[in-house]
């Protein structure tokens, strides 16, 4: 079977925009398609990652929105929702559409507007992702990160500052990313300073709340020099879900989603952990960054913590980790997440990764949804 | 108003109910009411950044209940006090409006808002 290539990556500056969710998802798609040297007419298949712009904005049906507005009119569009991992979602989406042979060019353009609500409103937008018995009872995404926080550390005896070293890597990583909400580092007595929001977990233990968007353009992996030499290749791909109701899981440490997901996308890729060169983590929360090198394989169970205490994950370590800065302080506009995961690995697997550049062949993106509720995983690897 | 799990005719139970037992697909057909049950904390946090209509500091946990039969069941729930540790004994209490169907996003009409908040056990 002819694999699937990325030809292009793009992705907006992220942060608080004054452009809304129309005018974000074309500032990327049309930069996407200018970095390959695609015209938008092409396009056969074009897809969209959001979570909620209705809910958001009351602005609905944007693929088609953005097919005229990019001008790529008669092509096929979707749009892709899977809560914070309709980015992934969207990539796999893209992927099947090339790999079924129903498209030879395939664009996906992921992208959130958020800020323009408070904090409060943004949080109940996506705590409405929870089951009615989970709702009524005011849960939100972080408070069921400081509970499996709170149980990780309890269970697995890790001191609470590992999970905070999480916090100060992404935010140094960060600065070098031009496209970040936060290009500031920060240190461990700043971290476990700050307000708490959900206990044991604090203020820079969360991602903030983003504007932004991502594109990415495919083709089946025979034609994609034609277009490039910078493309990748989509060696694995997997997606899985977990229970809706986050209580009825037999371990709140184990994302199991996460574990499906990356058995997957290993087994189709001929890869293993062990393979990886570089990886993007969805570290939404800090905790889910541990919890994830546990769950692709990375580390043993109760040893993720070690990770960033060590310097294992940094971007000079054995396994680079959110070179881009990750969720935390790239920022996580929800439907563009999961896609500029996969445009930092694109970029570090073809050297354009500017000061960020690590050595990689072979890298990963673990997009998240909910709480590990649905998970995509990409396995890249770097043109032959 | 009874705090009910769903057993299936093999004996798992969950909560909430669910079309089927995702256990086995069986019908659940049975209910296991956990009103007078004492349970024990098996994690929690307190959310101080909460939704509208949510009250703030918002303390929250899952406890787990075991059955007579030695299944066990879980539920997440508000905490009636600050203080509340893992491992702790907790029970329900009553509280007809845990937060106010009228402020957040989800459709009053769709869904209850009454419930069950654990408080300890003398």
């Amino acid at each position: 079977m002819d694999r699937v290539a990325v030809i292009g990556a793009s992705m907006t500056e992220f942060g608080q925009r004054d452009a809304w969710v129309r005018e974000l998802l074309a500032e990327a798609g049309a930069a996407c398609l200018d970095e390959a040297g695609v015209d938008a007419s092409e396009l056969e298949h074009l897809y969209v990652s959001n979570m909620a712009s209705g809910e958001f904005e009351g602005q609905t049906g944007v693929p088609n929105a953005l097919a005229h507005d990019l001008g790529a009119l008669g092509a096929y569009t979707q749009r892709v929702d899977q809560t914070s991992a309709s980015g992934g979602a969207g990539v796999y989406a893209a992927w099947q559409s090339v790999a079924s042979g129903a498209s030879d060019l395939t664009m996906l353009v992921g992208g959130e507007k958020m800020t323009h609500r408070t904090t409060a409103e943004a949080t109940d937008v996506i705590a409405s992702l929870t089951h009615p018995v989970e709702y009524k009872h005011g849960v939100t995404l972080p408070s069921f990160a400081g509970m499996t926080a709170r149980r990780y550390l309890e269970k697995y005896d890790a001191p609470r500052e590992s999970l905070a070293s999480v916090a100060v890597k992404n935010h140094a990583n960060g600065v070098d990313n031009p496209h970040a909400q936060f290009r500031k580092e920060v240190d461990e007595e700043t971290v476990l300073g700050s307000p708490i929001v959900a206990d044991p977990l604090r203020l820079y233990d969360f991602c903030p709340i983003t504007d932004g968007s991502a594109a990415l353009l495919f083709c089946p992996e025979s034609v994609a020099a034609e277009y490039t030499d910078d493309y990748t290749v989509i060696a694995g791909i997997g997606g899985a879900t977990d229970t809706h109701v986050v209580h009825e899981r037999d371990d709140p440490t184990v994302m199991g989603g996460v574990v499906d997901a990356a058995e997957i996308a290993y087994e189709m890729s001929g890869l293993t952990a062990a393979d990886v060169d570089v990886a993007e983590l969805h570290d939404m929360f800090t905790i889910l960054e541990v919890l994830q090198l546990e769950d692709l394989g990375f580390f043993e169970k109760g040893e993720g913590w070690k990770a960033a205490d060590e310097g294992i994950t940094a971007r000079d370590g054995d396994l680079p980790v959110n070179t881009s800065g990750g969720l935390k302080s790239k920022g996580h506009p929800l439907g563009a997440s999961g896609v500029a995961q996969v445009y930092e690995i694109h970029r570090q697997l073809t050297d354009n990764a500017g000061e960020r550049q690590v050595s990689a062949d072979v890298g990963l993106a673990c997009n998240v949804g909910g709480f590990d509720n649905c998970v995509t995983t990409t396995i890249l690897e770097a043109a032959e | 108003m009874s705090f009910d799990a769903y057993r299936c005719p093999e004996g798992h139970v969950t909560y909430p109910e669910h079309a089927v037992c995702p256990e086995c697909g069986a019908e659940q057909t049975e209910t296991v009411d956990l009103t007078d049950a004492v349970g024990t904390v098996v994690t929690w946090t307190t959310s101080t950044a909460t939704p509208p209509g949510v009250r703030e500091p918002n303390h929250l946990g899952i406890v787990e209940f075991e059955l007579d039969d030695g299944e066990t069941v879980r539920a997440l729930g508000q905490f009636t006090t600050d203080g509340i540790e893992s491992g702790d004994r907790v029970t329900p209490v009553y509280c007809a409006e845990l937060r106010d169907p009228d402020a957040g996003i989800r459709e009053p009409e769709s869904q209850d808002w009454d419930g069950y908040r654990f408080e300890p056990t003398g």
